[in-house]
Formats: C-alpha cells, sequence, structure tokens
C-alpha cells in the first residue's frame, strides 16, 4: 500500500513510522523547518518539506500516482479539509481520512462528505460515556456512509425489558440488536433470547433513534 | 441588504466600509480587537470579535438571512473551508471568497465558488504593464 500523510507532528509522524515497520510505502508532508530537519534524519527520502494544501507540493510527493490513501493529520482543521478536498477531486484519490482537531469543527467536514474522520476529543468522550454507566447508552462506533452507528446498553434489574425476550421488544424502525454480551460471551440475538440485568445489548441504528431504543430497552 | 465581512485586514475593512456607504446593512468578524481601527472611528455597523469558522458566531449574526458573505481572513484554507459553509450550509445567496494561491483559486472555482484571487490579477496587470511599454516602442 502506499500512502501519503500530511502533517509530521506526533500523530503524523508515528503513523508513517508504523506503516513502513508494517512494509508499506509512505510519504510524510511536513512544513515547519525544525521539524522537518528533525524528521529527514530518520526518515529521509520518506519525508517531503512543503505546505500539503499547495498543489505542487502534493504533486512533487507523488499524489497523481494516486496513493492508495491520503491521511491529512495536520493542526489545522481548515487545512485538513482542504487537504482532503484536493486529494480526493483533483487528483482522484479514493480513500481519504482526516484528523478533526476541534470537534466544532466536525460539520465542515460532514458537510463536504469529508470521512473517516478521527477526533481525539471524541474518542475520549466515548472512553468517559464507558466509563460513567448513567449514561445508560454509549456510541461504539459510527459508520458515516452508511448513516448508521452502532450502541450498547447495559440492562439494570429495574429496566422495562428485563426478563423479556427480544422478540417481543419494539425496537425502533431500522434498529437491530447484533448481539447481547453476557458473561464476557457474546451471544446470537434470536428472537427468544431473554434479556437478564447485566446483559449489555449491542445494536445498530441510525442517528437520532438512541433516545427511542433507550426507552424500549432501559426506562420503565 | 445585509452583509457579512469576515476577516478584516486592508481588503475586508475598506469593502466593509464601501459596502456600508453604498447603504449595506454590515457586519464584521475579526480575531483581533485591533482590526475594528482599520474601519475608522466613525464605523457604525456592527463589529464582533471571534473566528471565522466559529458556526455558532456565524447563526449569532444572522447569516442565515444575509444577502451576502465577503471571506477575506489572512488564512487561503480557512477562507475556503468558511465559504463552503456559507454557500451549502447556509445558503446565502452571494459568497465572495478571496483566495491567494493561484492554484487554489483556479481548482475553486471550477468547483462553482465565486473566487477572487489578487495574486493572479497582479499578475496579469503586470505583465499587461511590461507588455504595453513593448508595444509603445514598436
Amino acid at each position: 500500500m502506499y500512502a501519503l500523510i500530511a502533517g509530521g507532528g506526533k500523530v503524523g509522524s508515528n503513523l508513517a513510522r508504523t506503516l513502513i515497520r508494517a512494509g508499506h510505502e509512505v510519504t510524510l508532508i511536513e512544513q515547519r523547518g525544525p521539524r522537518f530537519d528533525q524528521l529527514e534524519k530518520e526518515l529521509e527520502h520518506q519525508v517531503h518539506k512543503g505546505d500539503a494544501t499547495e498543489l505542487f507540493t502534493l504533486e512533487r510527493a507523488g499524489i497523481e500516482r494516486p496513493p492508495d490513501v491520503v491521511v491529512a493529520v495536520t493542526g489545522d482543521d481548515e487545512d485538513n479539509v482542504v487537504i482532503c478536498q484536493l486529494a480526493r477531486d483533483r487528483f482522484g484519490v479514493e480513500n481519504v481520512i482526516a484528523r478533526v482537531n476541534d470537534p466544532r469543527n466536525q460539520p465542515y467536514f460532514d458537510l463536504l462528505g469529508i470521512a473517516p474522520t478521527v477526533s481525539a476529543t471524541a474518542a475520549i468522550m466515548g472512553l468517559i460515556e464507558h466509563e460513567v454507566p448513567e449514561h445508560g447508552l454509549i456510541h461504539l462506533l459510527e459508520l458515516k456512509k452508511e448513516n448508521l452507528e452502532i450502541v450498547e446498553i447495559t440492562i439494570g434489574e429495574k429496566d422495562a425489558c428485563a426478563g423479556k425476550a427480544i422478540g417481543q421488544v419494539a425496537l425502533p424502525e431500522g434498529s437491530r440488536v447484533i448481539s447481547v454480551v453476557r458473561d464476557g460471551k457474546a451471544e446470537p440475538p434470536d428472537a427468544s433470547l431473554t434479556l437478564e440485568p447485566g446483559d449489555s445489548v449491542l445494536a445498530i441504528l441510525a442517528p437520532g433513534k438512541e433516545e427511542e431504543l433507550r426507552r424500549v430497552l432501559v426506562r420503565e | 441588504m445585509k452583509v457579512i465581512v469576515i476577516g478584516s485586514g486592508r481588503v475586508g475593512s475598506a469593502v466593509a466600509l464601501d459596502l456600508k456607504a453604498a447603504g449595506w446593512e454590515v457586519t464584521v468578524i475579526d480575531e483581533r480587537e485591533e482590526a475594528l481601527g482599520r474601519l475608522g472611528d466613525n464605523w457604525t455597523g456592527e463589529f464582533v470579535v471571534g473566528h471565522g469558522m466559529d458556526l455558532q458566531l456565524l447563526r449569532d449574526v444572522g447569516i442565515d438571512e444575509a444577502d451576502a458573505v465577503v471571506v477575506t481572513t489572512d488564512g487561503d484554507n480557512s477562507n475556503i473551508v468558511i465559504g463552503q459553509m456559507a454557500k451549502k450550509q447556509f445558503n446565502v445567496p452571494s459568497v465572495v471568497i478571496r483566495v491567494l494561491d493561484p492554484a487554489r483559486a483556479e481548482f475553486y472555482t471550477s468547483r462553482g465558488l465565486n473566487i477572487v484571487c489578487p495574486t493572479s490579477s497582479a499578475i496579469a496587470s503586470l505583465t499587461a504593464a511590461v507588455r504595453a511599454y513593448e508595444g509603445a516602442l514598436r
């Protein structure tokens, strides 16, 4: 695989190292002089100096081949948006991945169809949700292209669905139980499977249906 | 008519003043409070300190009802993303975007954005001035 990475900070440089170690071809683009000098000692010809939002920098780095994936992980969200737009719409790169530094900028990526995106803040929020059970419903994975998400709900003793079979629960339209995790084992979601307190229900659904799902599963 | 000018440097502030003089209702956004100084002592339009990518700020200043948005911050990429948001999300009828890099200006023009590239204009004027001198010699 050939990957072009824009932004040689902690994220970009470690990503480059990891991919190179796994035997992949990588070109890393870094703009800042001192940082570039540092990276060049280690990565030699695999790092290019320049502004990855300039077309000629991307061309010199080999974007016209084109790469299998372009990863935009600079510290500026506007730059990451433009890098992905140029890669996809100007150079025909099929896969782009962008880092979102400020989660408030996520709508820019969504509006312009840049996906998948990775946000450290959103990821940590996900972990916090996982650790704080009163949230009830945990977002495990967002499938942006498909407009679906996978969530986890842990069933309590007093919850509406405890003691009911999956087939008896009126799930929101378009949602589906994928599995029920009980005592560390993932059970298949048969309609006859009875939900017990302590079960973790994994479900797939369209964004916006979470409240409805929570209502049928955990509210009395 | 209502216009929002994002980025009040030399260009943005002058555009804001011209449109204000022409009778427009003008709101200027700039990250730096000092940028208000460029609008002169008698500025009677709105001036808001904030980042042009801040969607809440854009809603607060009424981008939904704006007739026009002029994007002239000092960052090409900021201008490009803010301009696309104004056009595609808020459906502002006239969005004008300043982009200094001719290559990016050409690409985003081809994508249907209304881009003004002062660098390309300068190149054309300078070349034309030399060619005029050449012509006068003949």
